[in-house]
């Protein structure tokens, strides 16, 4: 990969919080364009490595690029999106509309004491039609199933047109059948719509034929390459990466938690 | 009561110091509800009055101090005890609600300390407790128009970044949302409407203004824009009513202004049953 045209490039980090690291040495890159599956267990230091690209915490070695800037010289995240593993923990009670919620991914792209105007408007619906959700523009948020609210929340991170969405385990108390549909959304979204995707999970087994890339972390990366290469990497060593028996490929959802 | 009010105008102060609360502790209290702070409210007008009691100690003493109105010291003890609530969280991470009740004792502690040196428990404290419908004088109507001025002002600027945080406070500060500032100018904005309210609704009740009628209206209502705006209509309903029934039976106003929203509340729980049940 050359590094020209990678949106997000992370170069030697290592990072501790007290006594021993949690990430060594990963080096790892976003090509424009891909959809890169992050996986590893739990702990395997997946959220600190998104909270670190997000500069929510700076790695002690290593340096993070993002659209080719240093990460102390990049201001301009809505070109970013993200949708957080607590997206849809929020109070369901909230007396918000569908409509709302998306507006807020408009928050810093509009600035300080600035209002929405008809195109923002526009920009709202045309997100909600992209995820297939609006028809349920005024529904409140809490009506929703736990698929659709993770479309709205898509939406809201489409909202301001970014040209990378990170995923951080999007579809963590979302049903089986939603989260195939919701795979085939992201797919959808790759392909059709050109943005570039990261989604990080634990849940190797339902991503691998939508990706194009694949990065396996736990603690250092164990892998990192096209997803075509990845089938390669055989099973007896993710085994060992996961501690257990692991079916790659499979899209049999019993066998999604690890 | 139309006569009353062209006639009297300690009348006239009360009913324009009510509308303009009608509409601004309910707004707050929007927020307020929906990040689960709901009895910040309480914690802070509780200091509030310790304020109020110091601003009497200090006139006993000097005749500079009697010429100040009380509802600035309080407004000063609240704003304080915002911070010092801000910063309690902090220190107790894990158990964030015990900010609440160490503020609210220590300020009612401390109002009481202060009042017993005042001499200051007679009908004044009295008033300041539950209200009062005849103790608004013009500067207090001044300082309730100037805060809700700047209330109304402030959370228009900054609507989508305080309801961004309302909603989900990690995205939002991802997304480039200051939170520490905006934490810091709603809080503020919350003590003085507070201190500004409490001559009205008394300190014991003026969480009250800010959180019946917005349960109410979290019941019914689409949307956030929607939640806001029953509530006030609440707010106002409950105000109004109130002040004319205090005036009409002789009540401190705290009580009917309460009273009301929380009957308010009970008809709208009452017919959002009736309509499931139809349904």
């Amino acid at each position: 990969m050359s590094t020209s045209n990678n949106l997000i490039d992370l170069k030697d980090i290592s990072f501790h919080y007290g006594d021993g690291n949690v990430l060594e040495d990963i080096t790892f890159s976003i090509p424009q364009g891909a959809f890169v599956g992050l996986v590893g267990p739990n702990g395997s230091g997946k959220s600190t490595l998104i909270k670190i690209i997000f500069g929510l915490l700076k790695a002690q070695k290593g340096s993070v690029h993002i659209f080719g800037k240093k990460m102390s010289k990049f201001h301009d995240w809505s070109k970013i999106g993200y949708v957080s593993q607590k997206a849809n923990s929020f109070n369901s009670g909230f007396p918000a509309s569908v409509f709302e919620v998306v507006s807020m991914g408009l928050t810093s792209k509009l600035g300080l004491f600035k209002f929405m105007k008809t195109n923002d408007r526009k920009a709202v619906m045309d997100a909600l039609q992209l995820v297939g959700m609006s028809d349920f523009a005024s529904s409140n948020i809490g009506e929703l199933s736990g698929g659709q609210q993770q479309r709205v929340f898509i939406a809201r991170a489409l909202v301001s047109q970014p040209e990378i969405l990170i995923l951080d385990e999007p579809t963590v108390g979302v049903d089986a059948n939603s989260t195939s549909d919701f795979y085939e959304l992201l797919g959808k979204l790759n392909k059709d719509n050109g943005i570039t995707l990261l989604l990080v999970t634990h849940d190797i087994g339902t991503i691998t034929d939508k990706v194009t890339h694949v990065a396996c972390l736990n603690k250092t990366l164990h892998f990192h390459g096209e997803t075509n290469e990845f089938e390669q990497f055989n099973e007896r060593e993710l085994s060992g990466f996961y501690g257990h028996h692991v079916h790659v490929l499979s899209h049999d959802h019993d066998h999604g938690g690890f | 009561m139309i006569q009353a009010l062209w006639k009297f105008e300690f009348l006239q102060n009360a009913f324009m110091a009510g509308i303009l609360i009608g509409v601004i502790a309910p707004l707050l209290g929007v927020f307020i509800v929906v990040r689960r702070q709901a009895l910040i409210a309480d914690a802070l007008s509780h200091i509030t009055l310790a304020g109020i009691a110091a601003s009497l100690l200090l006139g006993k003493y000097s005749t500079f101090w009697q010429g100040v109105n009380p509802v600035y010291m309080g407004m000063g003890f609240s704003a304080a005890g915002s911070l010092f609530i801000e910063q309690l969280r902090k220190v107790y991470k894990h158990f964030e609600e015990l900010a609440i009740p160490i503020t609210l004792s220590g300020g009612i502690g401390l109002g009481v300390v202060f009042l017993s040196l005042a001499d200051g428990f007679n009908s004044d404290l009295f008033n300041y407790l539950f209200g009062s419908v005849i103790a608004i004088s013009r500067s207090d109507l001044m300082a309730v128009a100037i805060i809700s001025v700047i209330v109304v002002i402030v959370v228009t600027l900054l609507y989508k970044e305080l309801f961004f945080l309302s909603f989900d406070e990690e995205q939002a500060i991802v997304s480039g949302v200051r939170a520490k500032w905006i934490h810091f100018i709603f809080i503020l904005l919350v003590a003085f409407v507070i201190a500004v309210s409490m001559q009205i609704v008394g300190v014991l009740l003026v969480s009250a203004l800010m959180t019946l009628p917005v349960a109410a209206s979290i019941r019914i209502a689409r949307g956030f824009k929607q939640t806001i705006a029953y509530s006030i209509i609440f707010g106002e309903m409950a105000v109004l009513g109130g002040l004319v029934l205090a005036y009409y039976l002789d009540i401190a106003p705290g009580g009917t202004i309460v009273l009301l929203s929380a009957f308010i509340l009970l008809f709208v729980l009452l017919v959002k049953r009736i309509k499931q049940w139809k349904s």
